[in-house]
């Protein structure tokens, strides 16, 4: 019950952020030609960087010069340029930099394929791990002369015990 | 091995730290112009003493440049503005480099007036109010400072002030290495 409380609490807190994040966005006004321009501006605002706000994108940050920014991608995006066409626009002035998702190039293989690498050196650890605890398990498994002493063993205690019982039943009586 | 095996998460978190540690100490602003190498791009603009007169790219090629984004709305331009006029003055610098500003996104009266009651260190200043020439010279701020080549290659940008520390360190070598260059014929 009490999860249940701080679980609706989060949530209602988180979306309080969202929206105030929302809310704290810079106003502007574009006309776009059509619904698909518009959704491409917006996709590419988030995608791209501002260089003065570092943690910014251009959808986000209300410096000048992001402002500029976003400008310049509605004038391309009016002109009919291509999304590669803008990106490279935006790097060829800014570099690389302005790309919240880098190219792969040789220094970002470590971005792109590190993830990856690291989940799979952690799948090798776990088998060699799991192989390691199921050689141990064959050790446990006994040989025949010990299953024998073992067999013996259990039968003598069967045989105290049960001697024990008759003699326990027999007190009782 | 299995000794190794046992020290190797410590090994790891310590590694981290110091990576970690070392990203403490760097700026993130000090990035790499994606024009260093490239030539400078073409531009028309009128001057801002001179509405009449129209610049280009030729008026700047052919000497040593150093191309100085400034506005009167950025505190730091105010900081900078002496040691611009030293280096204007400067005897040893003057037969090579040449001194050119971009008045950046800035309002023309109060910019005049900025050049007049600081004097005027530079040979002209692009009147860039639109900011088309920054956007082309990936100028995010000001004051930068671009160093161009007699052949009109950029060669540098430093994005904050200048002063003395700053031109020993980061500009002076190259000035050096140009002026060189340039007497050799390269």
């Amino acid at each position: 019950m009490l999860n249940r409380l701080l679980f609706i609490v989060v949530l209602t807190v988180t979306a309080l952020m969202v929206t105030s994040a929302v809310n704290a966005s810079p106003v502007e006004t574009f006309e776009f030609r059509d619904e698909v321009t518009k959704v491409r501006f917006q996709a590419l605002s988030k995608e791209l960087r501002c260089p003065k706000c570092q943690n910014q994108n251009l959808a986000d940050s209300n410096s000048p010069i992001a402002a500029d920014l976003r400008r310049e991608l509605y004038e391309l995006l009016q002109q009919g340029k291509a999304d590669s066409e803008i990106v490279n626009f935006m790097v060829s002035r800014y570099g690389e930099f302005v790309l919240y998702r880098p190219r792969v190039s040789s220094i970002t293989y470590i971005l792109w394929f590190g993830p990856a690498l690291l989940i799979l050196i952690g799948i090798i650890v776990v088998i060699i791990i799991l192989r390691k605890k199921s050689t141990v398990k064959e050790k446990l498994v006994l040989s025949a002369q010990q299953q024998d002493k073992l067999q013996q063993l259990l039968q003598t205690n069967k045989v105290d015990a049960s001697q024990n019982s008759n003699t326990d039943k027999k007190e009782k009586e | 091995m299995n000794k190794v095996i046992r020290f190797l998460p410590l090994i790891l978190v310590i590694a981290l730290g110091v990576v970690l540690y070392r990203g403490l100490s760097l700026n993130p602003q000090d990035m790499p112009s994606a024009l260093v190498g490239k030539t400078m791009p073409d531009f028309s603009l009128v001057t801002l003493k001179d509405a009449n007169r129209t610049v280009t790219k030729a008026d700047l090629v052919g000497d040593i440049v150093l191309l100085n984004v400034w506005a009167t709305w950025c505190p730091t331009c105010k900081y900078e503005h002496p040691y611009l006029l030293e280096l204007a003055n400067n005897a040893q610098l003057k037969p090579y480099v040449k001194l050119y500003g971009i008045n950046y996104k800035d309002e023309l009266l109060p910019a005049k007036q900025w050049l007049t009651h600081y004097e005027d260190p530079y040979q002209f200043s692009i009147f860039d109010e639109q900011g088309t020439l920054g956007l082309d010279l990936g100028v995010f701020g000001a004051p930068e400072t671009f160093v161009i080549d007699h052949h009109g290659i950029i060669r540098k940008r430093f994005a904050g002030a200048i002063d003395t520390r700053v031109w020993r360190k980061e500009f002076e070598p190259l000035i050096k290495q140009l002026i060189s260059e340039k007497q050799q014929g390269k």
